[in-house]
């Protein structure tokens, strides 16, 4: 099925950067999340809240694509994500920060540039600056704390030139400067037209204007098995 | 906005795994360790003669640099998994069975090939034939890349798992045996004064096939496993 009015240029209208249409996803036919519909448009960060097992960190790994949903819809910029074709457009960052700790932070940043482009008018020095850790060029990432560790794979999510972040409790183990940093990246992000996904259990949100929300709830879905 | 392109993604990856190798360069001479540890036992346990050790040399250090293969297969993704790079691997905009196949080059290229350069060395300790010293590299040249690219498709099955060590071996061993069959085959022929080129162009031809549809079956099995 070809997707509709994809050769026609600009469309008239910006299409939703993510679209979910009655999204699902089971384990082992137990419902984790969903069914959910939703939409994010450029400038938009959306909250995902949930108690822990509620199915916050599963719903980034569908929408990523790293999970097949089991049911619905997912569209990125209004075409279907399927596994076989992944979208350049997303940048994800999940509990394990995926930085090696044998590499320095400049040199995860500039590997993760090579993998996924360079922001225009970023390079990995200027970020590392941006992201409050000036200096650390040259340190081993297993030297780092766990705070500056999450600092770094903000880094690597600033770096990538995509429209979408879907990020997945960013602001644990940041210390207040760093809670401030995430909002503020957040809020850059969307004034120049990118959206991004956030979960978070409720302990620090995002505090710049009125997030939308989508509540997921663990019993819920429990009783529903 | 500009997103890299395929080379310069794979360049960047094979410039972080060589750089991580020399970081934990420790690690890196184990495999040769093993196998040298393996082909010095066979004289102490067979008794030195040169005429028996002779018969059975090609044979060892097949066998050996085959485990010593094996003992390195689980490295190739492990860490990658457990730090979250392959994630990010594979939401990466490029091909994933392109930059699996680097992956698998690079582990290659610092796993087996320093047992290929240390293969005359034991080859040595075992008397090996006069014939076989030119032949028994180039067999290994043919055979590893072989072992390396069936290797990662059960690597890439079974990171997933904790403890997956011996469910690797007991994946890998139906695949790494005809290679074996094969490989010391052709050394065997050759020194017994057949014609030993036919067990070579299989090798050849299985390599091709493998170099081809591996890093397809790789790139599979991992989004199975990362599911």
């Amino acid at each position: 099925m070809p997707p509709t009015s994809h050769d026609s240029g600009e469309p008239r209208d910006r299409p939703a950067l993510l679209e979910a249409r009655g999204l699902a996803y089971a384990r082992n036919d137990e419902p984790v999340f969903g069914p959910l519909d939703f939409t994010l448009h450029p400038g938009e960060v959306v909250l995902v809240e949930g108690d822990n097992g509620a199915g916050k960190t599963t719903l980034l790994r569908v929408l990523s694509g790293l999970l097949a949903p089991t049911s619905g819809e997912i569209r990125l910029a209004g075409e279907p994500l399927t596994l076989a074709r992944l979208s350049p457009q997303v940048a994800l960052l999940s509990h394990a920060n995926g930085l090696k700790p044998e590499l320095t932070a400049i040199e995860n940043l500039r590997f993760a540039a090579g993998l996924l482009g360079l922001r225009s008018g970023l390079s990995p020095t200027t970020v590392l600056a941006g992201v409050g850790l000036a200096g650390y060029d040259d340190v081993p990432t297993r030297k780092l704390s766990a705070g500056q560790k999450k600092r770094v794979a903000l880094a690597r999510v600033l770096l990538a030139p995509v429209g979408l972040w879907l990020l997945d409790e960013p602001y644990a183990n940041l210390d207040r400067d760093g809670i401030q940093l995430v909002n503020r990246l957040l809020e850059n992000h969307a004034n120049r037209g990118g959206a991004a996904l956030i979960t978070s259990h409720g302990a620090y949100a995002y505090t710049s204007g009125t997030p939308r929300r989508i509540p997921l709830r663990a019993d819920a879905n429990r009783s529903r098995a | 906005m500009r997103s890299g392109s395929t080379t310069a993604a794979c360049a960047a990856l094979v410039r972080r795994d060589l750089t991580l190798v020399w970081r934990r360069r420790g690690d890196a001479a184990n495999p040769i360790l093993f196998a040298l540890i393996v082909v010095a036992l066979f004289p102490l346990a067979l008794g030195p003669e040169p005429e028996q050790l002779r018969r059975i040399a090609a044979g060892v250090v097949f066998v050996a640099i085959l485990l010593a293969g094996l003992l390195a297969l689980d490295t190739l993704f492990r860490s990658d998994y457990e730090d979250g790079s392959l994630e990010q691997l594979v939401l990466s905009p490029h091909p994933l069975s392109l930059l699996l196949a680097c992956k698998i080059a690079v582990h290659w290229f610092t796993t087996a090939l320093p047992l290929i350069i240390v293969s005359p060395l034991l080859g040595e300790l075992l008397h090996l034939a006069e014939p076989l010293r030119g032949l028994l590299p180039l067999a290994l040249l043919l055979a590893t890349p072989l072992l390396s690219l069936l290797g990662a498709v059960c690597v890439a099955l079974t990171v997933g798992m904790h403890r997956s060590g011996m469910l690797l071996a007991l994946l890998v061993l139906p695949l790494y045996v005809p290679v074996l069959i094969f490989g010391a085959g052709a050394c065997n022929a050759a020194q017994a004064g057949l014609p030993f080129a036919a067990p070579l162009l299989w090798l050849g031809a299985a390599l091709v096939l493998a170099l081809v549809l591996a890093p397809l079956a790789c790139a599979a099995a991992l989004r199975i496993s990362l599911s």
